[in-house]
């Protein structure tokens, strides 16, 4: 089963002022796949997402989203791709941010439909049956017309989920979606990133939420000092040999 | 003089320190926006020629500057302008409020979320949509009270028009004073900047109410 390949990275290498975040990463992803990147903090698991979101530009190394190269090398310094070829390339990924970044003056309703329709053209009816269609299937529906003070961080969570699925991203990435979140919020975030997975999303997920990685994944990648230390599926990572990944895990199971 | 002729004589001062009120406002407000643009600016050039020139409007007295704005064409240029009194005093006040505004809009601007603006980016919003859209409507919410105080203390400033001979108000309440010994337009006059302010405070609130709906 060859499925088509989404996401490509060579050798992506960050720092900031002299400290090494990511050191020579390469990794790929294929369509329909999720993957967990756990890690201790400061390993640069979300430098990681960053980079390959386009928030942090790399230092050195390639990019490339559905074949289409949004960055190389080039004389040993990296490249990036034409602004309007960014812009397209943008539109293969969706983000979902630790503390939700919702926009706070805007309602549920249209914090979900204002991008489609001013980025992508999107008639103001399809926007919102689209976002409809979203806020029933994350079951928010009663919530379309509140403003996000007034919801709970559970549900923000949902609804920035809603509103990056509405711009129907390849690659759906997710930055420790729960780690803003208490035990009990976490939970119904987990389900609708489930849900999702069900549903054959491709999602690369940091998260510090070791059982969830277990049960959904299909690859985890274990991360530590800017470089990948061990990846495999679930069953190969949680009965890994290697003494730091064993650490790490075990930490997590006590 | 008695109290109604100086209430009408007051009156059309009060005229005129409105014009320059809402003018000032109307020119600083945008401008302001432009010295905040060109204080945060990446070009180091940009950056220092706008805190060189907040530094130097905040510095020096209005007074001051409403005497250099109005007699500088013609001693720099040996130009006579007629009629440039009022369009002076309109320049003066708007170039030196607008750099309070500057400085206020940039803290409302740096109070924003970094997250704001890396979620616009991530879901597609250009520049300036992102700034238009997303940031500013949050930052006018957050700097209305600064806002708010700084409109009121342009209300009292319109009186340093006088500088000028200018008809406005308090230029108008300094003659009738003096012409019939008396403080009475004095106090009258105080009634109506304060009246005035109570106004602007009043409509301020009105409009940080409006702004309410979100948190």
């Amino acid at each position: 089963m060859a499925a088509e390949i989404l996401l490509e990275i060579y050798h992506m290498s960050k720092g900031f002022d002299d400290l090494d975040v990511i050191r020579d990463i390469s990794l790929s992803v294929r369509k329909g796949e999720v993957v967990s990147i756990i890690g201790p903090s400061g390993s640069g698991k979300s430098t990681l997402l960053r980079c390959a979101t386009m928030l942090e530009k790399m230092d050195g190394g390639e990019l490339v989203y559905l074949g289409e190269k949004a960055a190389w090398e080039e004389d040993g310094r990296c490249v990036y791709a034409p602004k309007q070829e960014l812009k397209e390339i943008q539109k293969y990924f969706g983000l979902v941010f630790q503390n939700f970044n919702l926009f706070p003056h805007y309602n549920v309703m249209r914090n979900i439909i204002d991008a489609p329709m001013r980025v992508d053209g999107v008639p103001k009816e399809e926007a919102i049956m689209r976002a409809e269609r979203l806020l029933d299937q994350l079951g928010l529906s009663d919530k379309a017309y509140a403003y996000p003070y007034q919801l709970s961080g559970g549900q923000q969570q949902r609804v920035s989920i809603a509103r990056a699925l509405a711009l129907q991203p390849q690659i759906l990435f997710f930055d420790e979606p729960t780690s803003a979140l208490d035990p009990e919020l976490t939970g119904e975030v987990l389900k609708v990133i489930k849900q999702l997975a069900k549903e054959h999303m491709t999602m690369i997920i940091v998260t510090h939420e070791m059982q969830f990685a277990r049960e959904l994944s299909d690859r985890i990648i274990f991360m530590d000092q800017g470089i990948i230390q061990a990846q495999g599926t679930p069953e190969e990572i949680f009965s890994s040999d290697k003494e730091r990944v064993r650490e790490f895990i075990g930490k997590f199971q006590a | 003089m008695s109290v109604g002729t100086m209430l009408m004589q007051l009156g059309k001062g009060m005229l005129s320190t409105a014009g320059i009120f809402f003018l000032t406002l109307l020119f600083s407000l945008p401008l302001g926006l432009i010295v905040c643009f060109g204080r945060m600016s990446k070009d180091g050039i940009i950056r220092g020629i706008s805190k060189f020139y907040i530094s130097i409007m905040r510095g020096t007295p209005l007074m001051l500057q409403l005497l250099v704005v109005y007699f500088a064409p013609y001693y720099l240029f040996g130009a006579n302008l007629r009629g440039y009194r009022f369009p002076a005093i309109i320049l003066a006040f708007s170039i030196n409020y607008a750099a309070y505004f500057a400085e206020i809009y940039r803290g409302g601007i740096e109070s924003i979320a970094v997250g704001q603006y890396e979620a616009a980016k991530v879901l597609g919003y250009n520049k300036a949509q992102t700034f238009f859209l997303i940031i500013l409507p949050q930052v006018i919410k957050r700097i209305m009270p600064s806002i708010t105080n700084e409109t009121i203390t342009l209300v009292k400033d319109t009186s340093l028009a006088f500088v000028l001979a200018h008809a406005e108000m308090f230029t108008m309440a300094k003659q009738i004073a003096a012409k019939d010994t008396s403080m009475v337009p004095l106090m009258i006059a105080g009634l109506f900047y304060f009246i005035f302010n109570f106004l602007v405070a009043f409509a301020m609130e009105r409009i940080e109410k409006a702004m309410d709906y979100y948190k």
